[in-house]
């Protein structure tokens, strides 16, 4: 029954489909740029930000990469603009704006 | 060796959910199925079995659960009635759908309004497109006999479908038979330790349950459903066939009860059966040739052999333990006059509604429809279509 998702395509019949439509593998979501769904952009000042990292995991879509202890550039292809971690930042280093980019 | 017994509907049920011990029983309480996770609760307690037992709030929590611990990758069960059952509605879809095999013992009792809690099956009849397997029972010895072949029907490579065992509230649940039940040895063997090939807590190997599907694939979704659906009908087959090895006693979609030259034959489901059948007895010793056709499988809808099983009969009651309010009888006269019609099987069928919200359905009842029947061949008398028997006019 397992399948390599990579197979399965918008022209797959309907007897080569996963049963339930269950998918074997983790992590798929990155596929997917879902962060065209946007109406908000949060926006990084790196000048203010004290790496204190609160932000990253209250993102609900990892949108906030950690590399070596410290935090980057948010990821704009999944970030949904949510505002939770404007919201979680103490040191005013991520502001909400209007508008996808 | 057989062991002898007396026991309701529930506790034959209950004993059989001991015997198989499931994983996880998540259960909420509600007339007349309270029993079965009482019972249930007293096996656990006394330590006879040890099924992980989920107290929650709700049917929407059971049934939820249930999906859960199913998809996680234990074997999983519930039980409920009625209002429970309507409560699931959502769920019992997505159990379905997302193809888990999971069990549900439905106590047949009637939906409000008006409120009452005694038997009909509405509730079980209202679920009927939800995609789940559905065998009644005439009594506790094939309510019992019913659910040990549930999880062998459910888990097979072909099928992976919810299967709902189901009996009729008070009348079979309550009442008290004799029955003949399995060593816990043989019934074990026979259902075997689940081995599911995909299942949430499976290290290393991550799947996602229940993704979302877009346009492209949910409607192949659902004719793969579909297709399993229909291949459950030999899976039910083969496992009443394994059964029959073991216990002596033979199941299949339905019991042809005195057919073989019946010219009138009532077509009926659970306990009222036994009803008929004396009827048809009392009629038989007066040279009528009547018989019954008791559907034990509801889904998958054996059409074609309903209709192969009907065909040499010169009319058919089709009787309905259930109202659609479509002006058109219950679901049971709709689905198997189509059944008929498809096969091109001309003979005469009348709907009869009867026994809602517990309402008695006796033998002299049964013998007035039989009349009728031939009233209607014999003298050309119609019956009135979808009249209800014993109403008060
Ligand atoms: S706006 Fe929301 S989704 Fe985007 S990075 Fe912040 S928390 Fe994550
Ligand atoms: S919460 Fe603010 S200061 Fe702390 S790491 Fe995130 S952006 Fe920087």
């Amino acid at each position: 029954m397992r399948t390599e998702i990579e197979k399965i395509k918008e022209t797959t019949p309907h007897q080569d489909l996963t049963e339930g439509l269950m998918v074997f593998a983790g992590g798929t979501s990155k596929v997917v740029q879902t962060g065209e769904w946007r109406t908000n952009t949060p926006v990084f000042y790196a000048e203010k930000c004290k790496q204190c990292l609160l932000c990253a995991p209250v993102c609900p879509d990892s949108s906030i990469p950690i590399k070596e202890g410290k935090r980057g550039e948010f990821d704009y292809e999944h970030c949904k603009g949510c505002g939770i971690c404007e919201k979680a930042c103490p040191f005013g280093a991520i502001e909400m704006k209007g508008g996808v980019d | 060796m057989a062991i002898k017994g007396r026991m309701s509907g529930n506790e034959a049920v209950s004993y059989a959910i001991r015997q198989v011990n499931p994983d996880v029983m998540p259960a909420f309480p509600i007339t007349p199925s309270t029993e079965i996770p009482q019972m249930v609760s007293n096996y656990i307690a006394n330590g006879e079995m040890d099924t992980e037992f989920i107290p929650v709030e709700s049917e929407h929590s059971s049934m939820s659960a249930a999906i859960g611990a199913e998809a996680a990758g234990a074997r999983s069960l519930t039980a409920t009635s009625s209002a429970g059952l309507a409560l699931m509605w959502e769920e019992l879809l997505l159990a379905a759908s997302n193809r888990l095999p999971l069990v549900m013992t439905l106590v047949n009792r009637t939906l409000s309004g008006p409120i009452n809690i005694n038997c009909d099956h509405s509730d079980g009849m209202g679920a009927r497109d939800t995609g789940w397997i559905q065998i009644y029972a005439e009594n506790n010895q094939e309510a019992y006999d019913n659910f040990i072949q549930a999880y062998p029907i459910a888990e097979h490579a072909k099928v992976h479908l919810p299967v709902m065992i189901c009996q009729d509230g008070f009348i079979t649940s309550h009442a008290v038979e004799n029955i003949t039940l399995m060593e816990d040895e043989l019934v074990k063997d026979f259902v075997g330790e689940y081995q599911p090939e995909e299942f949430l807590l499976n290290p290393g190997k991550p799947i996602a349950v229940g993704p979302y599907s877009v346009s492209n694939y949910a409607m192949e979704a659902k004719k793969n459903q579909e297709d399993a659906m229909v291949q459950a009908k030999e899976v039910i087959l083969q496992v009443a066939e394994a059964f029959e090895k073991i216990s002596g006693r033979k199941y299949g979609f339905f019991e042809e009860y005195r057919l073989e030259d019946a010219e009138y034959i009532m077509l009926i489901m659970g306990s009222a059966a036994g009803t008929a059948k004396e009827a048809v007895d009392e009629l038989r010793e007066k040279g009528k040739k009547v018989g019954i056709l008791k559907l034990r499988v509801f889904r998958p809808f054996p059409a074609e052999e309903i209709a192969k099983a009907l065909s040499k009969a010169k009319a058919v009651a089709i009787l309905d333990r259930c109202e659609s309010y479509h002006g058109t009888g219950g679901p049971l006269g709709e689905e198997v006059m189509a059944a008929l019609f498809r096969s091109k099987v001309s003979i005469e069928a009348v709907n009869y509604i009867y026994g809602l919200a517990g309402r008695d359905f006796t033998v002299d009842h049964a013998k007035e429809v039989f009349g009728e029947l031939e009233s209607m061949i014999t003298k050309g008398i119609r019956p009135e279509q979808f009249q209800y028997i014993g109403l008060r006019k």
